[in-house]
Formats: structure tokens, sequence, C-alpha cells
């Protein structure tokens, strides 16, 4: 019993500002316009049919500066003043961070092969700090079996040969 | 013409009268001070104003030292044909970001508007050349005013007349004239 019936709430209690603020603007301007609707005896009103106002997808913009992808305005060459070369690089990276990643790619102090060389052997001692208590012993284990094995070898190489006559 | 991202269609125009646009840097000349506010003119049919405080690091006390004829490089906040048009040298975030009081010498002309858009394009052949040039400063405002400045009153003014002759010179009468005076 007690849970079958529902309270209803008034027309006059909804339409209060306080239960209003929960709805979005659309739910608020039909609300509205219903209300507009509700005409008495004494308003003069025309018998024509509702106009719907349309969503426009048309936005209208007055400068050239997104159009064209203009520059930024303040320039500077052959390190006249030093602030705004600074500030040209900053202002037009804004616009192309794509162009600038093309041209990091031509540049590089490091070939290759030594970047490829560094990154192995870093990869694998810094690797070792982040790993957990077991993982460190199992691969202390690994790294003896591993030297036993090239000893003999490095001990070949070592050897010195004596010069002949 | 059509727009590469974001399907923007403008149309293009030749015009020398600026009307003045939000956000649109400009260059402004100090035509008055009254009381807290300055008086610029920008080209357009209305003088624009600047409050003395729209400059990096300023306060009720430290105020920018800005006189009658001084040029100023900023962007405008308000621009619409019911109001009267504000000018601010900061940004949005509080930076000057190259605005403000454009410093002493150097030479302010006109150009149309075409030519500065012209100037403005990402891969603009006139400035790369003129670069190869001398060392120069340049600013160039979108309302048809560009100032320039270099180390001499000679270079300044050569600069000066290849940018206002580009207008209706082709690529190839540019070229002659810069090589000209490189070889000088």
């Amino acid at each position: 019993m007690a849970g079958e019936v529902k309270t209803k709430l008034s027309k006059n209690l909804l339409r209060m500002k306080f239960m209003q603020r929960g709805l979005d603007s659309q739910t608020k301007k039909l609300l509205e316009e219903e209300e507009k609707k509700i005409i008495s005896e004494e308003h003069w009103y025309l018998d024509l049919p509702d106009l719907k106002e349309k969503e426009s997808f048309i936005i209208e913009e007055r400068s050239f500066m997104p159009c064209e992808d203009l520059l930024y305005g303040r320039m500077s060459f052959k390190g006249f003043n030093p602030e705004i070369e600074k500030l040209m690089i900053q202002m037009n990276s804004k616009c192309k961070e794509e162009e600038i990643e093309v041209d990091d790619k031509m540049e590089a102090d490091v070939s290759d092969e030594e970047m490829a060389r560094r990154y192995e052997t870093l990869v694998g001692t810094i690797g070792k700090k982040f790993l957990r208590k077991r993982d460190q012993r199992v691969l202390q284990d690994e790294d003896e079996d591993g030297n036993s094995n090239t000893r003999p070898s490095k001990k070949a190489k070592k050897k010195f040969l004596k010069p002949q006559d | 013409a059509a727009g590469a991202a974001g399907g923007a269609y403008w149309v293009d125009s030749q015009q020398k009268r600026y009307v003045p646009v939000k956000g649109d840097h400009v260059i402004g000349i100090v035509t008055a001070k009254a009381g807290d506010v300055f008086k610029l003119d920008v080209g357009g049919s209305e003088q624009a104003s600047l409050s003395y405080l729209a400059f990096e690091g300023a306060t009720k006390r430290n105020r920018p030292n800005v006189q009658v004829g001084d040029l100023i490089y900023g962007q405008f906040l308000v621009a619409n044909k019911d109001m009267e048009p504000e000018m601010v040298c900061i940004d949005s975030s509080g930076r000057s970001s190259g605005m403000g009081i454009i410093g002493q010498d150097g030479f302010l002309f006109k150009v149309s508007l075409g030519l500065i858009r012209k100037l403005l394009a990402p891969k603009c052949e006139i400035i790369q050349e003129l670069s190869q040039l001398y060392p120069f400063e340049l600013v160039l405002g979108m309302n048809g005013r560009i100032w320039v400045k270099a180390k001499t009153v000679q270079q300044t003014l050569i600069i000066v007349n290849i940018l206002e002759a580009c207008e209706y010179m082709t690529a190839e009468q540019r070229k002659q004239a810069l090589a000209k005076l490189s070889g000088n």
C-alpha cells in the first residue's frame, strides 16, 4: 500500500523557479512556449501556425587570421631583435607543430646505431631498478650462468700473442 | 576560396580602408591621453580606446610610459559596428607576447590590406628574400600599417621601398631588384 501511491506534484509547483533549474535549456524553451500559448480572451493574437527556430550551422567570422593561417605580425631577422626572434619561434610553432616535428627528424647529433647501442644497455640497467625483489634474484641467477659461459671465451680472447721473429 | 581545415569559406578582396575586427593585431598611433585611457588612431572610422591598465605589469601606481605620437602594437578586445573599438596590449593569460609600445626610430608607412595578408602568409617569398639582405625588424599591422627598423636610415628606406613596390611588381622584377641591392 505504501509503495504504490506516489505523491504527484501540482502544476503550479512545477512551474516554480527552483524546480526549473534542473531542466535543460530545450525543455525550458518548450515550457515557455507552452505558457505563451495559454492566451486569455483579452489578448489579441495572429491565427498563424507556429514557426520554430532552425539551428544555424553557419558561424560568421570577421577576421582573416584563421582563414589563411597568418603568421604573427612582429618579425625580426638576422638577430636584430633577439627577443622578437624568440617570440617568432614561439608563436609560429603554436600554429605549425606538425611541420616542426618533421624538421626534428632531419637533425641528429648522435647516429642511429650509437643510439641503439646505448639504449640497449640503458634499458637493462634502469629496468632492473624497478623490478620486484623476486625478479631481481632471478635476474642475478641468470647473469651468473651467463657469465660462467662467457668467461672461458673472454680468457681465450685475452691471451697475448707473441710476435713471431 | 575554400579553407584547408574546418570548411571555412571567405571572400578575398582588395581594400585599403581597415574595419576593426576583434582579435586582429594592429599598429595604432596615440593621438590623445584622456585621463586613464589613450585614444589611438587605427585607420578605421573611429578612434580606438586603450586603457593604461591593459599593458603587462601595469598597475595604478606603475603606469606605462606612453606619450602622444607613440606607436602601439595591440589587438582588439571589442570591435563591432555599434561600439567604439577597444584595444589591449595584453593577451588572455596576461602576458604581452610582443604587444605594447613599439620602440624608438624606425619608419611607419601604409600599404593595402591585401598586401599585408600576402606578407603574413606562411611561406612568403618576399619576406624570405628580404631577410637575406640585412638585419632588420618588422611589425605588420592588419590595418595596413607596416613599421620597419634597420641599422641605418638608408637600409630602412630600401626595405620600405621594396615593400611598397611589391604590390605591383611581379616575382621576377622583385628578384632582379633584390639582386641589384645585394650586389651593392
